[in-house]
């Protein structure tokens, strides 16, 4: 009988030695970044961010203290218009793209799909000045929550194609033969078994424009006082971040830093929540 | 109670691919009817086709007709859902919804029809559990356990409770028990034997021992024409068609 497997050898073991430290080095190369940067974040933000910081506005130039509470406010008013158009346009096209899309026409949305997530930022900005601010003559948070939405569906949609046309054929096949509809199958079974891949395309998407500069400075614009209103220009994070890291004054500069560390939070927290919400009802497969 | 089916001309195509041919076949209320033949035969299609299922595949294609009890199921006016609300189906591999618990498994059917009713709803998960033969194994975890965490028989069973909870007039069973063990495939099959007594059961299987323990009547396919119809015994014992003998006795197949 000829032998199929060779006995380990000292080089056999010095090679997996030497993959696994490679493997490892490698995750800690990737780790390092982020790490670093939330760091130096703490490390030169935190020491300014304080009540006041989410509770105040900004103080004029010379005077000490103030915050960025109008940002803040500001920031999640315009996430929210972004969200609430980007994640139902997003998800229903990538509905559309794997379940009910044939010939030519998904290619073509799919095509574009890549195309729009390519568009640099600012451009995509200025189709929101064109489209809202124009018309309207006035900068706002809706036009601002118009371009971030516009750069989350293509995230969103392409993530939720994926996701859906990794469930299974026989668990919309279960749906059908029991008499259920198409549209409550595709909603309420297929959706709902690829929810999880779903919400994370979609939290992608929402952190990664929760940080875009470039579309908001001219729509948003910025406002040094309290809005609500999102008809009219308003204040957000990165906006200010932006004016005060460009500023001459040292006092300015520690309040960016402690913007950027907010904003970052914020993302992380708004992530969780979604995640600690949305998994409630839904089962995996060991609960 | 079970209703009867008649199938006229049926011929079912996937794309220019033509898997049934004049399949002529009337089958008996309140009883279990098998079909089986070699793979490929045409027999899984063949049952697709009497709840509509067949034209979910978008190359698809059929003529002839088909009547359900007194419902003809490929008239014009006819709603493929409403169709399958009235025929349940079980399929070869177990597919319990998976983000779905137990409870909400078997009561998928009735409450995304629209039906709320609590007390209603948990009767109904009951007695299919019951009739399904699993309800005193999962019955303190119906809503604490995913129908995915269930072993394959179980998985099965849930599938049949699940199909049962809509309270359908006939039931479909695709090779139902050729992913299980011994031990669930009997079980499978004893439950057969007594959701006769109130459905009209349909079942293709590959195992002809299979057929011959559960069916009243069988039906053999070969190249998507039904070759022979008859009563199990006869069909097993004394077939009429050379090629259903060179089949049942393994000559090919």
């Amino acid at each position: 009988m000829p032998s199929f497997t060779r006995p380990l050898g000292p080089a056999r073991r010095l090679k997996n030695i030497g993959f696994v430290v490679a493997s490892v080095l490698a995750s800690v190369l990737v780790l390092a970044p982020l790490v670093s940067i939330f760091g130096y974040l703490v490390y030169k933000g935190v020491g300014s961010v304080n009540l006041a910081f989410v509770t105040h506005l900004p103080k004029p130039v010379g005077e000490e203290g103030g915050g960025m509470a109008n940002a803040i406010v500001g920031s999640l008013m315009i996430l929210g218009l972004g969200s609430l158009i980007g994640v139902p346009l997003g998800i229903g096209a990538g509905i559309y793209l794997a379940e009910f899309g044939r010939g030519r026409f998904v290619t073509l949305v799919r095509f574009t799909a890549d195309v729009l997530n390519g568009v640099p930022s600012i451009v995509v900005g200025i189709a929101a000045y064109a489209l809202v601010v124009l018309p309207q003559h006035h900068f706002s948070a809706l036009s601002a929550g118009v371009a971030l939405g516009i750069m989350m569906i293509p995230t969103i949609a392409r993530t939720t194609e994926e996701m859906l046309l990794m469930v299974p054929n026989t668990i919309r096949e279960a749906a059908l033969g029991l008499g259920i509809s198409q549209w409550r199958t595709t909603l309420q079974v297929t959706l709902r078994t690829a929810s999880k891949g779903v919400i994370t395309g979609a939290m992608l998407a929402f952190a990664r424009v929760a940080g875009e500069t470039a579309p908001l400075l001219f729509t948003a614009f910025g406002n040094q006082f309290w809005n609500l209103d999102p008809n009219q220009p308003t204040s957000a994070l990165p906006l200010q971040i932006f004016s005060y890291a460009i500023s001459p004054f040292d006092e300015w500069h520690r309040q960016a830093w402690a913007g950027a560390l907010v904003l970052i939070i914020l993302i992380v927290v708004a992530v969780s929540a979604v995640r600690v919400v949305t998994s409630r009802g839904t089962m995996t497969h060991n609960a | 109670m079970g209703v009867g089916i008649e199938v006229n001309n049926l011929n079912a195509w996937f794309g220019k691919a033509q898997v049934l041919s004049e399949v002529n076949m009337k089958i008996a209320p309140n009883a279990v009817t098998a079909v089986i033949g070699p793979s490929g035969c045409g027999k899984s299609t063949f049952v697709r086709c009497l709840n509509r299922m067949h034209e979910t595949n978008p190359d698809a294609r059929l003529t002839g007709s088909v009547k359900v009890g007194d419902m003809e199921i490929y008239e014009p006016g006819t709603d493929a859902v409403d169709v399958r609300r009235r025929i349940g189906m079980v399929f070869q591999k177990a597919n319990p919804f998976p983000t779905m618990s137990i409870y909400d498994n078997v009561a998928a059917g009735l409450r995304l029809n629209g039906f709320r009713k609590r007390h209603q709803l948990d009767a109904a998960v009951e007695s299919s559990l019951r009739m399904a033969a699993l309800w005193e194994e999962v019955r303190d975890v119906l809503k604490k356990k995913s129908g995915a965490s269930l072993s394959g028989g179980q998985q099965q069973r849930l599938c049949i409770a699940r199909a049962l909870a809509v309270q359908p007039e006939l039931l479909l069973m695709d090779e139902p028990a050729s992913a299980l063990d011994p031990i669930s495939t009997g079980k499978i099959e004893e439950l057969i034997f007594q959701l006769k007594t109130q459905y009209t059961v349909v079942i293709v299987t590959h195992n002809m021992q299979q057929a011959a323990r559960v069916a009243d009547h069988t039906g053999f396919f070969l190249m998507g024409k039904l070759i022979e119809f008859d009563k199990t015994e006869k069909l097993f014992t004394t077939p009429s068609d050379k090629r259903t003998e060179d089949y049942i006795t393994g000559r090919f197949g």
